[in-house]
């Protein structure tokens, strides 16, 4: 594989940089005859956020599902840690360390705090009990959900014995975003979670964003808010009408110029 | 900037909030919301205290024993209706898979002279088989279970038909054991059939998988919302399956404790029983929206279904009224659900 080739980034600061952690190449991905993806490039690098914008139908959920395994590219090729994998589904891209956190937050309403951080990755209890009957070492999930949360700052949430149903919408987002970013996950992605939520429930959520980052996990955001964007992310990637228009940093680009790059008003 | 001191003032923090301006029937409605047990075990409880009131034959060990003894098979049947209902689905066929199973269990034993333990294992096998069937049907067909399960509950209705010709099998023509769940041993004066020991166990089994094994975790998280359990990586079709093959096995325990509270083996007798199983899981609290309830409840309201009918009875009602009642709590449990789940906001 060429793995050492030149990368073709967009963005001449990365030629210095380590290789890149996630890595998209001329992603194609059609549905019937609309073109959801022509040929994307993406770089993502440790410790940054990389945030996706883009107008409606530009791409930014189809080229996010391709990354975490949910839609299979009919072209291209994805790496990771500068390795080229095959996501056929979701698991494949969380067992390669990318977590994702749903627009719709993928929790089981009626399970506690720290059944939902275990959903599908729960902990046996050792010896007998675990490995022949099964159980689970409840004890031990509650207390690493507890330290899980204390190390991501998420201090709202003190009860990990409370069903998720019982939480408010910033509350929920923070567990969601907290099973993606536990468990030493390579990469979080984000697909827009301050939609749903108020301003101080938005500033939590990109706290929590800066804390995953300082831990030295990448995280990638898609967003339809621009001054989030610009307050969270290292870069940004403006996806227009299935490519990637341009790889712009909010140093570089003020707000209007991300839209004008993002509508086709002006080139990058 | 600070991170961990974000929610300043309790007014300001919308759980909070939320808790201070709740009135005590809020409060109320949040801890049935959190338990979903205890309403039933407030209305069994409430119950067994006014029909002892209205009848003294009502605490009399002969009655308390008769009572245990006919909510076994619905008990059982409940079990396996309390896993399908919370993975949000419902299963029509547990009555008639229940007579296949005792049918075939019962003619292996009696007219093909198979041993008994080979018989039980045959009707065990049909269980799994049926089961086996009806998750097919929902996974890789994707039929709806109602539906699914409402043409198995046709077609194991007749395969027991053709099979039996319609013959009912006497419990004197079978071996001891096939009729041991309905032997009875007294407990402090009251009789207790093997039958109710062998459904108590059913309980103990699949509640504690439901809340000790992963396995448990995923049957609540589907039917809570089966796209959130897929993206969680939990293999929806496979966790869907392996409940329907559960009931197949827990139904064959109820063939069984059916042959022997009847002391025969019969063709006619319990199709109709899926109906009372829903009644049950429902008036115990299981949401029928799936994902929440538990089997200890389902235990309550088989119980409270029985205690009603019985109570009744004793009161010198016709038995129209019971049904007419049994219904009423099911309206009234659903309404209770309905106004329980609004705790969501």
């Amino acid at each position: 594989m060429t793995t050492t080739d030149a990368t073709t980034a967009t963005d001449s600061n990365d030629v210095s940089r380590a290789t890149p952690v996630l890595q998209a190449r001329g992603l194609v991905k059609t549905f019937g005859r609309v073109v959801g993806l022509d040929g994307v490039d993406l770089e993502l690098f440790p410790g940054e956020v990389l945030a996706i914008i883009g107008d409606n139908g530009a791409g930014k959920s189809t080229l996010i599902k391709c990354l975490t395994g949910a839609e299979i590219p009919d072209e291209g090729e994805i790496l990771v840690d500068g390795k080229p994998v095959h996501f056929k589904r979701p698991q494949d891209a969380r067992a390669a360390g990318i977590e994702t956190v749903y627009q719709t937050l993928a929790v089981a309403p009626s399970l506690d705090i720290a059944s939902n951080l275990f959903l599908g990755r729960e902990v046996r209890r050792k010896g007998f009990l675990g490995s022949v009957l099964r159980i689970t070492d409840r004890a031990g999930m509650r207390e690493r959900a507890r330290r899980e949360l204390r190390e991501l700052g998420i201090s709202t949430l003190q009860d990990v014995t409370v069903p998720v149903e019982n939480l408010s919408g910033g509350q929920r987002q923070a567990v969601a975003v907290a099973r993606a970013a536990a468990f030493g996950s390579k990469v979080v992605v984000l697909d827009e979670p301050t939609a749903a939520l108020g301003v101080r429930e938005s500033g939590q959520v990109l706290e929590l964003v800066r804390t995953l980052r300082d831990k030295g996990v990448p995280v990638i955001i898609i967003s339809h808010n621009m001054p989030h964007v610009f307050e969270i992310a290292d870069r940004i990637h403006v996806q227009r009408l299935g490519r990637c228009a341009a790889t712009i940093t909010p140093k570089s680009h003020s707000m209007t110029d991300a839209v004008a790059i993002m509508t086709g008003a002006a080139e990058a | 900037m600070s991170t961990s001191t974000v929610p300043a003032p309790a007014h300001h923090d919308p759980a909070a909030e939320f808790l201070d301006r709740r009135s005590p029937l809020e409060r109320a409605r949040g801890v049935l919301h959190r338990y979903p047990a205890l309403s039933p075990a407030i209305v069994l409880v409430l119950s067994v205290v006014v029909f002892g009131f209205l009848n003294d034959r009502f605490w009399a060990p002969g009655n308390l024993s008769l009572i245990t003894q006919q909510v076994a098979v619905v008990g059982t049947l409940a079990v396996a209706q309390t896993l399908v209902i919370l993975t949000a689905g419902i299963d029509l066929s547990v009555g008639s898979l229940m007579v296949l199973a005792s049918m075939v269990m019962a003619q292996a034993a009696s007219t093909m002279g198979l041993p008994p333990y080979l018989a039980l294992g045959l009707g065990l096998l049909v269980g799994l088989v049926a089961g086996g069937l009806n998750g097919a049907l929902v996974t890789r067909f994707k039929l709806p279970p109602f539906i699914a399960t409402l043409g198995t509950l046709n077609i194991f209705l007749a395969i027991t038909l053709l099979y039996s010709r319609g013959a009912t099998v006497r419990g004197a023509d079978m071996p001891a054991l096939m009729t041991w769940t309905g032997t009875t041993f007294p407990v402090g004066g009251v009789r207790v059939s093997t039958g109710v020991l062998l459904m108590l166990g059913a309980y103990l089994l699949v509640a504690l998988t439901l809340s000790r094994t992963a396995w448990g975790k995923h049957v609540y998280a589907v039917g809570d919302d089966k796209d959130a359990a897929r993206l969680s990586g939990i293999s929806v079709n496979r966790v869907l399956l392996s409940v329907y093959l559960s009931a197949g096995a827990i139904l064959a325990l109820a063939a069984w404790i059916q042959i022997g509270r009847a002391n025969a083996a019969s063709p006619n007798v319990g199709v109709d029983m899926n109906l009372d199983s829903i009644t049950a899981v429902v008036i115990g609290g299981t949401s029928l929206f799936g994902g929440r309830g538990t089997v200890w409840g389902t235990l309550l309201g088989a119980l409270i279904v029985g205690v009603f009918r019985n109570g009744l009875s004793l009161a010198g009602l016709d038995v129209l009224y019971q049904t007419l009642a049994v219904g009423v709590l099911v309206i009234v449990a659903v309404s209770l659900d309905q106004w329980i789940r609004k705790v969501r906001k």
